[in-house]
């Protein structure tokens, strides 16, 4: 480890013999394939929450009212927050992965539990609080919709109609929802490192896979960067 | 046959994949690409087998004008899964999970795929998915018909929808994985020398087929899921009552359902390119727009879904856009086929089963895509539309194209997977009773859609029976046909002379390696200076 | 594949860069800017997602080929919602009253008096 104070570079942690499965030639074919094929994947879950998003802006165009009474009804403090943890937690992610090219196991653990904590606290406190709140406000398309007077309020306020502003919390749900399900896997994710990280198996020159699983995590929060501002924050907050 | 005269009577190695280890252990725990392209292999065979049954079925019904053999609920059940096991569980896989997991790596020399464990998992969940599906249909099935529209899917079908959606869903992980998998395997796992352009017009294709399985795959996996939340929760983005467009779910599946059929369709050309190159011992003329073209067919067949809902209630203004790209889109195809014809041009053609069924693909396909101009035209598509004209279009395409690219491919394959040759006689008669009896069943439909017998119906009116008894008729010399070969293949497996590594005497990596191939292809990685199709002056005179 | 290991400062400064984007996009949301709230809400997230691409998930140091797949990606999720909303709303582009128009539930053009599925106002 580096005792001056210039930035550390791989040379550093020069890398031993690492395993290199039989069909690639070296370390570095097997790295850049991983890689490349996360990417690739990244790419049809853009297609995947795409559908989503299709529909979506589909059908805030053309119940636009509808749309803000809907946001109206969602909480701020509750997306803004969560946004905040997510970027804490792509934070964390992006500084395991830099532990992980210097060898520091140490370091690594703790990033890896900071952001699991993170994502679990996401999807925690999103399930037990917001949504529930939600279906006990009545306004669970499907499971309970049944607005209450304020609500009612809100919507009449922005001359919507009901079944319009069911059709925005279908889409909250399914989009938060589909989110919160990618969460829980990028969390899934996050155990197995963080057992293969005190096994020894990812320090000993095995980084990429915390590349990775850092690229996933942090698709994940970029869903969630649009997701704010689309579902939260439609037609402005000033009325 | 007619081969390349060969100095020595050809042999088999004493160890290759086939026998490197024993065990059902070995089998369903493999990461050999080879290993698991026969795993896919029996799989498609069965799911083929249970929806050619639908298809007897159904033909057998259609004898008579009121229906000979059920009722139109049952006759809606057999159709919607005959269409859903057809695509999903046959075409789609064919080729790219048994010919290109086969095949990719060695031709481009490499040991393996890059995520062989990635493979078997795909052929896990594609296993799953059949299973899924096929409870479904057990337990009853659905009557929707392959598309599944809304609000039939959603609100009132009452069958099986959501189960039978779970399964499609499953099965579309398991192309997305492969797709992914190849991708990366053609990108980062080429031999040294092995340059783009260098590469089998083969791997080309299926390197398109895998963009397409990347990019439209994810889209059909969240409108099922949408499908499956509306049938659970009763409400859903598709819905009128709530403001819901059921349009929205045509856009959002047939986004998928049109590059869909290229999937279908883009490996099977791929595998023609193969068939003429090694038929004709001359390399393929316009190697380089054969190329393109398979990328521009990729690119292009995401902008013209919408030639599917002229009728829907969808915009004219949007349609006339669709049309004219769908007229665009039939360009490269077109463009492969004037290459394929060019190089039979003045090349000493041998006329064995593979090239026969690539030559009868250059011609079925062909009237299958020009009758997909008529219905890519809006003017005539109002008539055409829902009709038995556009029922023999896709057959056309993709059995006249697409089944016929697959066997031609398994024949000229099948010396390198096994080792051992087919019996050309009977395969040339298998042959050329599929082409027959395929044009007998789907030629009349194109008259019967003209004349405006709709499909989707167990029942007509009388005057269209002498057609549909002609189509019932070619079905069942198309079965004989079809079930020839899984006579004789399974035979040559076991008692078929000894092929050697090059029966055809074709250029190509895979023909280099022997029959059946060691487990890790190449016992050191080779070094390509050749073009691919590097057939000298002195190959095209055939021995 | 990342060659480089980035200073922890250059990831604290996205870091600090992205809590003020998240802060300036739900603060201006409480300001009336009319249309102007989509456009800078959706810009500020595309600025967000920029960095977190750029940096978090090291795209500035990556191959060309990678930058091909996530342009590919978005580009074709683009021609699905663009080519989507377009049939949408070009449906009403028919003449008034005509039996195409007055068919399509679904359009921002519906006239008073049109025989199309009635919505059930509660509010």
């Amino acid at each position: 480890m580096p005792t001056d104070r210039r930035r550390p570079t791989l040379a550093d942690a020069p890398f031993g013999a690492v395993p290199v499965a039989h069909q690639f030639d070296d370390f570095e074919q097997q790295t850049t394939a991983d890689t490349f094929g996360m990417w690739l994947f990244l790419a049809t879950e853009v297609l995947f929450f795409g559908g989503l998003f299709c529909g979506y802006s589909l059908y805030r165009n053309l119940y636009f009212d509808a749309f803000t009474a809907g946001s109206h009804l969602l909480k701020v403090k509750y997306g803004a927050f969560y946004t905040v943890l997510l970027i804490c937690s792509s934070l964390t992610m992006a500084l395991g992965v830099r532990s992980a090219q210097l060898r520091r196991r140490t370091a690594l653990t703790v990033y890896l539990i900071l952001t699991w904590i993170m994502g679990f606290a996401f999807v925690f406190i999103k399930l037990r609080y917001e949504w529930y709140g939600d279906y006990l406000e009545g306004l669970a398309p499907g499971v309970h919709w049944a607005p209450s007077s304020e609500s009612m309020e809100m919507i009449r306020h922005f001359h919507a109609t009901v079944p319009h502003v069911g059709l925005f919390f279908i889409f909250y749900f399914c989009m938060t929802g589909l989110h919160a399900l990618h969460m829980i896997v990028g969390v899934g994710l996050l155990t197995t490192l963080l057992i293969f990280t005190r096994q020894g198996r990812v320090t000993g020159g095995n980084y990429n896979w915390v590349e990775i699983v850092g690229l996933y995590w942090h698709f994940v929060d970029i869903v969630w960067i649009f997701l704010f501002p689309l579902l939260y924050l439609i037609g402005g907050r000033y009325v | 046959m007619s081969t390349v005269a060969v100095e020595v009577t050809p042999t088999m190695p004493e160890v290759h994949y086939l026998n490197a280890d024993y065990g059902w252990r070995s089998w369903l725990f493999t990461t050999d690409h080879k290993r698991i392209a026969w795993l896919y292999l029996f799989a498609i065979t069965g799911f083929f087998a249970v929806g050619g049954l639908m298809a007897t079925l159904m033909r057998l019904n259609l004898i008579e004008p009121q229906g000979a053999l059920m009722e139109p609920a049952s006759y809606n059940k057999l159709f919607t899964a005959h269409g859903l096991i057809m695509i999903f569980f046959f075409l789609a896989p064919s080729i790219p999970t048994v010919l290109g997991n086969f095949l990719i790596p060695i031709m481009i020399g490499a040991r393996d795929v890059a995520f062989p464990k990635l493979n078997l998992l795909s052929w896990y969940i594609f296993m799953l998915a059949g299973s899924v599906f096929m409870l479904a249909v057990i337990r009853g099935g659905v009557d929707t018909g392959w598309t599944l529209y809304t609000p039939l899917s959603t609100t009132y079908a009452n069958g099986h929808v959501l189960s039978a959606a779970v399964g499609i869903f499953i099965s579309g992980f398991s192309s997305i994985l492969t797709g992914l998998n190849f991708m990366v395997t053609i990108h980062k796992m080429r031999a040294p020398g092995m340059t783009w352009f260098r590469l089998p017009l083969f791997i080309w294709s299926l390197y398109a087929t895998s963009v397409i399985f990347i990019l439209a795959m994810p889209v059909i996996a969240i409108t099922l899921a949408l499908i499956a939340l509306e049938r659970v929760f009763h409400v859903g983005i598709f819905d009128p009552a709530l403001g819901g467009d059921p349009i929205l779910f045509q856009h959002l599946f047939w986004f998928f359902g049109h590059p869909e059929v290229y999937i279908l369709i883009l490996p099977s050309m791929g595998v023609v390119s193969e068939l003429v190159a090694a038929g004709c011992r001359k390399r393929i003329f316009g190697y380089s727009f054969v190329a393109f073209s398979s990328v521009a067919i990729a690119a292009i067949s995401f902008m013209v879904w919408g030639h599917h809902m002229f009728l829907t209630g969808q915009s004219v203004y949007a349609g006339f856009v669709f049309s004219a790209l769908s007229f665009a889109v039939a360009i490269p195809s077109a463009i492969k086929v004037f290459n394929w014809t060019a190089t039979m041009h003045k090349a000493s053609v041998s006329y064995d089963t593979p090239m026969l069924y690539a030559i009868g693909f250059i011609g079925l396909f062909t009237i299958g895509g020009l009758t997909g101009l008529f219905l890519a035209s809006l003017g005539t598509d109002v008539h055409l539309h829902d009709t038995y004209f556009v029922v023999a279009h896709f057959h056309y395409v993709m059995v006249g194209g697409a089944i016929m690219g697959y066997l031609g491919g398994l024949h000229l394959w099948w010396p390198k997977m096994t080792g051992k040759l087919y019996p050309e006689a009977w395969a040339r008669f298998a042959c050329l009773l599929v082409f027959a009896g395929f044009n007998l069943t789907f030629g009349p439909q194109f008259i019967l859609g003209y004349l405006g017998m709709p499909r989707r119906y167990a029942v007509y009116p009388p005057e269209f029976q002498v057609l549909n008894v002609m189509s019932s008729a070619g079905a069942s010399i198309l079965a004989v046909g079809y079930f020839i070969p899984l006579v004789y293949f399974t035979w040559s497996a076991f008692k078929g002379p000894i092929a050697g590594p090059n029966p055809w005497g074709a250029k190509g990596l895979e023909w280099t390696i022997p029959s059946p191939p060691p487990t890790n292809n190449f016992e050191e990685t080779p070094i390509v200076t050749q073009e691919a199709y590097a057939y000298g002056p002195e190959e095209a005179h055939v021995g | 594949m990342s060659e480089h290991v980035l200073a922890k400062k250059l990831y604290f400064s996205v870091f600090g860069a992205l809590i003020v984007f998240t802060a300036l996009t739900t603060g201006i949301a409480f300001i009336d800017l009319g249309p102007f709230n989509t456009v800078v809400a959706l810009v500020i997230a595309v600025c967000k997602a920029t960095l977190v691409v750029l940096f978090f998930m090291h795209l500035k140091y990556q191959t060309g080929m990678t930058r091909v797949v996530i342009v590919a990606a978005l580009l074709w999720l683009a021609v699905l919602i663009g080519i989507t909303m377009s049939d949408v709303f070009t449906r009403h582009w028919t003449e008034k009253g005509s039996t195409w128009e007055r068919g399509s539930v679904i359009s921002p053009y519906r006239h008073a008096g049109s025989t199309a599925l009635q919505l059930q106002d509660h509010a």
